[in-house]
């Protein structure tokens, strides 16, 4: 090996410095850009908020450090408290639009006349945008004219205020969340349902196995990488649910349906005055809460790397 | 196939079956249905408290013509068609590359900078709001469409290094060690080799962020202000208190609003589903 290497060496070191280095230049030269757009939008921008979340400052006068007084500011915050157990529920509920996707999956695996088109419409809410879905559910719901309230009618309910209680709201707009999320993980699951052995589906059938068993002991192990990433996105879709919360009540009644996204946001930017410190820290315990998911995600990555 | 074919069941079984599938999606769309509905009625059905009964007279045609004249919605539509469309050639362009290079080449932190644009792109975008607000504000894009673009841009890059990176190596490696023999340089690799081999990756990632950036609404509010550069996702709801209370018009712009992304995914199903779905499947 050496002794042929050493001639081409020769002759490429007559070619100029591109033709003898490109293999150690090209991936630097191809991700310059990329990385240059990615480092000043998102990765700076992680490290200062933590440095602003120091600071007291309106956005736009000189900032003065305060140390940790924000943080502990945030101690005794009942609206924190409110987002913080909000998130926390609809982190919870939000996880319901895995199994009700992979029912209506299971629903629609059928091979009717028209099933391609009827896929499409059931995962429509989707592709429709957060703010659209919410002014729908703020009118569905809406006393006056929406079909909420004489749909409950038929099973007997009272009728109710969902988005003007703060008893229910905040599941009003997690029910609403859930919509396109349920479409989500439905397609999700249609796919992988797609790509289930047919042998071990048929061969289990012989065995006797049908119905739940069949389900649980066959159909799910197969479905995994399906739900490991309905997991993720829902999880994710929960912690960013912020304008859901901004079209439908913008936090109210009373505050009561705030969620860290949006009390951030309502610190920081709005009519309440320019709090970006106090705001930081907000975004801070956000950021934390979603880099144990991220920690998750990124080292499931790294196992699959490596046996690859 | 599971659960078992309707084909197999018994004649009763498929027509219910048959019957169900209609009945559950009118259910699933129902308040959206009801919008529809809303969208095409005229104002005294409202007042005359007919609200989901059948339109006393079809409203449709005037009901969504109003919404492009007597409103700002035409250019809440070209501000985020002007947003939405640079921001898919940028980041298509830019992870063409970034995803080339962390599949094809071996060098030191390669996996580090993957898992910097994939963890990047799992990032709640308030830790990043104050920042690249100030930053934008410093820029003089404050308010602008470029503004909005080079943010959208710059995270969109995060999802779609992922994407690309995955859809390249597993593409067969022989191909760019055959070419590599034949003393091709790099660049020509990229451009003549690999680039017109990830079509479908770019089809898939165009219809996809077209959606994502089109229903953006949180960077909207945080870059934007006036019906200068607002996309329709926030102009909706000046054009909600311009209508204040008129459901026909209000439910007529929403569907508006909401149409292009619908549009593109009945036109590029194929592409969508694939591009959402990667990795749903081992």
């Amino acid at each position: 090996m050496a002794q042929i290497s050493e001639p081409i060496q020769t002759t490429r070191d007559s070619r100029g410095w591109w033709a003898r280095n490109q293999m150690r230049a090209a991936p630097w030269l191809f991700l310059a850009p990329g990385i240059v757009f990615f480092a000043v939008y998102v990765v700076l921008p992680i490290f200062q908020s933590f440095h602003i979340s120091f600071y007291r400052w309106d956005g736009l006068g000189e900032a003065t450090p305060v140390g940790l007084d924000n943080y502990r500011q945030l101690l005794d915050d009942r609206a924190f408290y409110v987002s913080l157990r909000n998130n926390l529920t609809w982190l919870l509920l939000y996880l319901l639009a895995i199994p009700a996707g992979l029912m209506i999956a299971l629903f629609l695996n059928q091979q009717i006349r028209g099933m391609r088109l009827y896929k499409s419409l059931f995962f429509f809410p989707f592709v429709i945008s957060q703010v659209v879905v919410g002014l729908v559910f703020v009118w569905f719901y809406n006393p006056a004219i929406g079909l909420w309230n004489p749909l409950i009618g038929l099973f007997g309910f009272a009728p109710m205020n969902i988005l003007g209680n703060p008893q229910t709201v905040t599941y009003g707009i997690i029910a609403a969340g859930l919509w396109p999320q349920i479409a989500y993980c439905m397609i999700l699951y249609l796919t992988g349902l797609n790509a289930v052995d047919p042998e071990q589906v048929e061969a289990a059938r012989l065995d006797g196995a049908k119905g739940l068993k069949m389900l649980w002991y066959v159909i799910l192990p197969q479905l995994r990488p399906a739900t490991f990433i309905a997991v993720v996105v829902t999880v994710i879709g929960a912690l960013r649910s912020f304008d859901m919360v901004s079209v439908m009540t913008r936090g109210g009644p009373f505050g009561s349906s705030r969620v860290l996204a949006y009390y951030m946001f309502e610190v920081s930017l709005s009519e309440y005055g320019f709090r970006m410190g106090y705001g930081a820290a907000i975004a801070v315990v956000l950021f934390l809460i979603m880099l144990v998911y991220i920690a998750f995600f990124l080292w499931r990555m790294w196992r699959e790397e490596r046996e690859a | 196939m599971f659960p078992t074919p309707v084909e197999r069941q018994s004649a009763a079984v498929q027509a219910t079956y048959k019957a169900l599938v209609p009945l559950a999606l009118i259910l699933w769309l129902l308040p959206l249905l009801m919008v529809a509905l809303f969208s095409v009625k005229p104002d005294g059905d409202f007042a005359a408290g007919n609200l989901w009964g059948m339109p006393s007279r079809f409203a449709g045609f005037e009901n969504y013509t109003r919404v492009f004249t007597d409103s700002a919605m035409p250019r809440y539509l070209m501000n985020s068609v002007f947003i939405t469309i640079p921001t898919v050639i940028g980041a298509i362009a830019l992870s063409c590359m970034t995803g080339f290079a962390l599949a094809v080449y071996r060098f030191k932190g390669n996996i580090w900078l993957f898992f910097m644009f994939v963890a990047g792109n799992f990032v709640p975008f308030q830790i990043l709001m104050v920042p690249v607000r100030d930053l934008t504000i410093n820029l003089g894009l404050y308010d602008t469409r470029l503004g909005l673009v080079l943010f959208h841009i710059a995270f969109q890059t995060g999802f779609c290094t992922l994407f690309m990176r995955n859809f390249i190596k597993a593409l067969p490696r022989e191909l760019i060690e055959a070419a590599r023999v034949e003393g091709v340089s790099e660049i020509r690799i990229f451009w003549y080799v690999v680039l017109p081999l990830m079509r479908p990756a770019i089809a898939a990632l165009s219809v996809l962020i077209f959606t994502f950036i089109w229903n953006d609404y949180f960077w909207a509010v945080v870059l934007t202000q006036g019906v200068e550069s607002q996309p329709v996702t926030a102009g909706i709801t000046a054009f909600n208190s311009q209508f204040r209370a008129a459901y026909h018009m209000m439910s007529a712009g929403s569907i508006i609003a909401a149409l292009p992304p619908v549009m593109m995914f009945f036109l590029m199903q194929k592409h969508f589903i694939a591009g959402l779905t990667l990795g749903a499947v081992k």
